[in-house]
């Protein structure tokens, strides 16, 4: 399957390219984690998974003792009596949440998020978010959506929550266009985003998720989303059903990245060329002058690119572009093609596309390929490091500012540093 | 349904997974859904391990559930015989693979595959990651141990260590110290698991005349059914501090038909009577962790350091009756809980100087502002240090010396701010100097106590004199002067607190 002849195609990059698809143990986390993000980015949400001792560890883990302040998430542990019927499942429930409210009257949305054990048992969270939803009183929205390892991957769990957001959102009174910029960004980035928008003239600007969650933008007709993040297939749908046009680009990612993604924006509100090269250009020039000293250290290097977050296809195509490295295999969870279209036709034509995984083939792969990078999650990082591999963990690509004009050098520096690092130590 | 925010053990099959890590020539497969692949960077992330645990997970998705899912076990059995080559393969399911019982074992029985394959049922609804780990090293040296072999009967005594193993907290330090405190006994060693042990290793368990139980959480179990079954007594004493290292080997050598030898002495008792320690009195201190750890940092508070224990706790409720019966010895409510809401709440409630505990409560610590070391599992990156640094035998007990008091205050600097509360440097929050200045920044100004602890008297109550000096006191203890005092007052029909009253209840009180 992987030596699949190349394909006579004029279409550029890798859009035609042949998927790899294997089917064995994937390393991977399960949509509960994007929990640990979320929860910092809508300020009055609270996420309650109704699940296992594991998914509590899980949280715990992914999100490490670290941050211990005081989280707004919790787990709801089903035990034997709630799986016996012994204890009625929403009658618990709503013992708990009561106990939570009472602890956290700051708490404007609660999300129920669902787990592998409630969905294996069809415990019907859907049906008990609406029922405390309305037995709140409008003081509290209770929402519903799964994160559960046999439904979503790791990102896919931002996807779920932003598409439980949707039908929430108001609906815009006109039909004025208006941009709405959807997927998690760091608020340094949303506010990077802002100024060169309103520098184009674009003015009606809106975020999903928003930072509060009683601040959801309207949506309809004349809504214009454009994705900061590859995961939201759903969300983009949810969206499109409300009215809402798609403007396909890539992801803003890197100098060029940031500008095809501003463009997609630009072009949908009729911005002249010569006004979004006014506003971009001096900030474009900048994050190219930033990426010149690691191109130093980056440029002629492989990469191997272990299924994770779901970015992995922007990242090479960044990468490769922008700092001249060399993608040997991109591999990620799952291609969604139309929204991946743009970055596709980018990637260069040799690299090898992978979706899905067996992650022990996947790593003879890897052993055999000899890359001088590899970005791989928090199981692997440090058994490929003892075997010599030098490697990055995927994770902090999700846990950084990484879009943007003034985070291209940033992103680049991951990559650098740990080739850096290899090349000092001496020991 | 339980509310949990952070909790102190995982399910049980991660347990089972410690097993399997600790030991060689094994291999786990876990039916589970691809999200539970996490667990494995308990193991190379927390503790750096080099290469990945020995555990596939079949990775079921919601599309398989039915048939498919029995098919995808079989095939990951059968992939990771092929692929790994144990001498053994431990099969099971995590949570949501109990849901849908496939049975594993009797799957992975079915296959015929030419090595063992010891199926582990951990009730994931029930219990958790200790009892896992126990009930899993339990049903190993069930399946491995043989009848057959002959115990020693001449020459130098022979005895197994067990219970170390993968993200105990400095179990591969402590088995060094214990070695060696045994070699200098006399005994030999036949066996230590499961940390660094084969199937074929816990074969030959028999050959010892007793057992060493360094860790009862992971290692109760097996070690009473080895009594029952191979005659194999095992010891109670777990040899952290002093006085417990020296029962230990009053113990061992009992047991091993030996004279109590005369042992290196540890610098830990004279450290403590040195007269710079004198400070140490009383100091109060909370305890909470697994029950070993817990039971043996009371002991050695109270009796090596000269603290005063003021709570005792532990989340192990397998354990629950033995840390009631040592917190009875110190005259303390026990504290049995694995919610660390309730804690913190038992926490800022006792007023503790110092926190023994576990990563937690060393996070709970931090927010009361109250010095804390850690001295129990759940372990983090932290508890891994790169030095050697075992709790057990006599250097565990420098150890315990060193990173119990280093938190603290050294004695005449304690002096010092008693004597100048009101120097601006001196602020509630002050770190002992020789934490630097970042501790100093991180320290919070005042103890957060519950509300029903605190219940704040009248402000009219006491007057603006008194309530100045009631600030000369340190933070620590000043909630107890404040109610104390309003205790006073009110017994004695005060209508306010002055200055006066302030000194006579605290006269009262300390006859
Ligand atoms: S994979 Fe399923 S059971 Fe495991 S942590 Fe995720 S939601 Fe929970």
């Amino acid at each position: 399957m992987s030596a699949a002849s190349p394909i006579l195609s004029s279409a550029p990059g890798c859009t035609d390219a042949p998927v790899l698809r294997q089917r064995g143990q994937r390393e991977v986390f399960c949509g509960l984690t994007g929990i640990v993000w979320l929860h910092r980015k809508i300020q009055d949400a609270f996420f309650l998974v109704v699940g296992s001792r594991t998914c509590a560890h899980l949280l715990q883990s992914a999100a490490g003792v670290m941050i211990f302040a005081e989280p707004r998430f919790a787990t709801a542990i089903l035990d034997e009596r709630d799986l016996a019927g012994l204890a009625d499942a929403n009658d618990e429930l709503d013992r708990v949440v009561a106990r939570l409210l009472e602890r956290r009257p700051d708490i404007r949305m609660l999300f129920l998020v669902g787990s592998c054990p409630s969905e294996v048992i069809k415990l019907d969270l859907s049906r008990a978010a609406q029922r405390l939803d309305r037995a709140g009183n409008g003081d509290v929205r209770v929402l519903y959506y799964s994160g559960s390892g046999i439904e979503t991957t790791f990102t896919e769990g931002e996807d779920a929550c932003l598409a439980a957001l949707v039908p929430e959102m108001p609906a815009a009174t006109d039909s004025k266009p208006s941009l709405l910029i959807v997927g998690s960004l760091a608020e340094v980035v949303e506010d990077q985003m802002l100024r060169l928008f309103s520098a184009m003239g674009i003015d009606d600007v809106r975020f999903l998720p928003p930072r509060r969650a009683r601040d959801l933008p309207p949506v309809g007709r004349g809504t214009r989303m454009l994705l900061a993040q590859p995961f939201l297939a759903n969300t983009a749908r949810a969206l499109e059903a409300r009215g809402a046009t798609h403007l396909p680009a890539v992801f803003p990612l890197g100098a060029e990245g940031t500008t095809l993604w501003l463009r997609a924006a630009a072009d949908a509100f009729g911005v002249s060329p010569a006004r979004f090269h006014d506003a971009t250009s001096a900030a474009e020039d900048r994050a190219r002058r930033s990426l010149a000293p690691l191109r130093e250290t980056l440029a002629g290097k492989t990469l191997f690119l272990f299924p994770d977050s779901q970015m992995e296809i922007s990242l090479a195509r960044f990468l490769a572009r922008e700092v001249g490295m060399i993608p040997i295999e991109v591999g990620t969870p799952y291609l969604h093609r139309s929204h991946l279209g743009p970055e596709l036709a980018l990637l260069p034509r040799d690299s090898r596309l992978s979706e899905g995984q067996d992650v022990e083939l996947q790593l003879d792969r890897c052993r055999d390929a000899q890359p001088d990078l590899v970005l791989c999650g928090l199981g692997l990082a440090n058994p490929l490091e003892a075997e010599g591999f030098t490697t990055k963990w995927s994770i902090e690509t999700v846990f950084t500012p990484i879009q943007g004009y003034n985070q291209a050098a940033d992103l680049a520096e991951l990559f650098a540093r740990p080739l850096r690092r290899r090349a000092r130590l001496m020991v | 349904m339980q509310l949990a925010v952070w909790t102190y053990e995982g399910p049980p099959h991660v347990g089972a997974m410690r097993i399997a890590d600790a030991m060689r020539g094994l291999h786990y497969v876990l039916h589970a859904p691809q999200g539970d692949t996490y667990a494995d960077l308990l193991f190379t992330m927390i503790q750096r391990n080099e290469r990945r645990p020995p555990v596939t997970y079949t990775t079921f998705q919601a599309r398989d559930l039915g048939s498919d899912t029995a098919d995808l076990f079989r095939r990951a059995v059968l992939d990771s015989h092929a692929r790994f080559k144990p001498e053994a393969m431990l099969v099971g399911a995590s949570c949501t693979a109990e849901l849908i019982q496939d049975d594993p074992g009797g799957l992975a029985k079915s296959l015929g595959l030419p090595i063992p394959v010891v199926a582990v049922e951990l009730p994931a609804y029930q219990k958790k990651e200790n009892w896992g780990a126990a009930e899993t090293f339990y049903q190993l040296v069930r399946a491995f141990a043989r009848r057959d072999v002959a115990k020693r009967t001449e020459g130098r005594p022979l005895c197994n260590i067990l219970g170390p193993c993968s993200l105990g907290f400095r179990h591969r330090d402590d088995i060094i110290e214990v070695q060696n405190l045994l070699a200098s006994i006399g005994v030999d060693v036949n066996v230590v698991a499961p940390l660094g042990a084969s199937p074929t290793d816990l074969s030959r368990l028999g050959a010892a005349q007793f057992n060493v139980v360094l860790y009862p959480e992971i290692a109760g179990t097996a070690a009473a059914w080895l009594q029952r079954n191979f005659a194999q007594p095992a010891t109670r004493v777990v040899p952290i501090g002093v006085g417990a290292t020296r029962d230990f080997i009053a113990e061992v050598a009992q047991l091993a038909g030996l004279p109590v030898p005369h042992t290196t002495e540890s610098r830990l008792p004279w450290y403590s009577r040195s007269v710079d320690s004198t400070y140490l009195t009383g100091k109060r201190v909370f305890i909470f962790g697994d029950a070993t750890h817990a039971i043996a940092a009371a002991r050695v508070a109270s009796e090596e350091l000269g603290f005063q224990v003021v709570g005792l706790g532990t989340y192990s409720r397998e354990f629950a009756r033995d840390v009631r019966e040592a917190a009875a010895k110190y005259g303390v409510e026990p504290l049995i809980t694995d919610d660390y809401l309730d804690v913190e709440a038992a926490i800022a409630a006792a007023q503790p100087e110092l926190v023994l505990g576990t990563q937690m409560e060393r996070h709970v610590a931090k927010r009361l502002g109250v010095p804390c070391a850690v001295i129990s599992a759940p372990v983090h990156v932290q508890d891994f240090p790169a030095r050697r640094s075992p709790q057990m035998g006599m250097e565990g007990a420098n150890v315990l010396f060193d990173t119990w008091v280093h938190p603290l205050m050294m004695g005449l600097e304690e002096h010092l701010i008693g004597m100048f509360r009101e120097d601006f440097e001196f602020h509630d929050g002050a770190a002992p100097s020789h934490l630097g200045h970042a501790a100093t920044a991180a320290a919070r100004p005042e103890v957060v106590v519950p509300l029903s602890v605190a219940e704040e008297a009248p402000a009219e109550l006491w007057t603006a004199e008194a309530e100045r000096e009631l600030k000369k006191i340190p933070f620590f203890v000043r909630g107890k002067a404040r109610r104390n005092t309003e205790r006073f007052a009110q017994e004695r029909g005060l209508r306010s607190i002055n200055v006066e009253a302030l000194y006579d209840a605290k006269a009262h009180y300390s006859r």
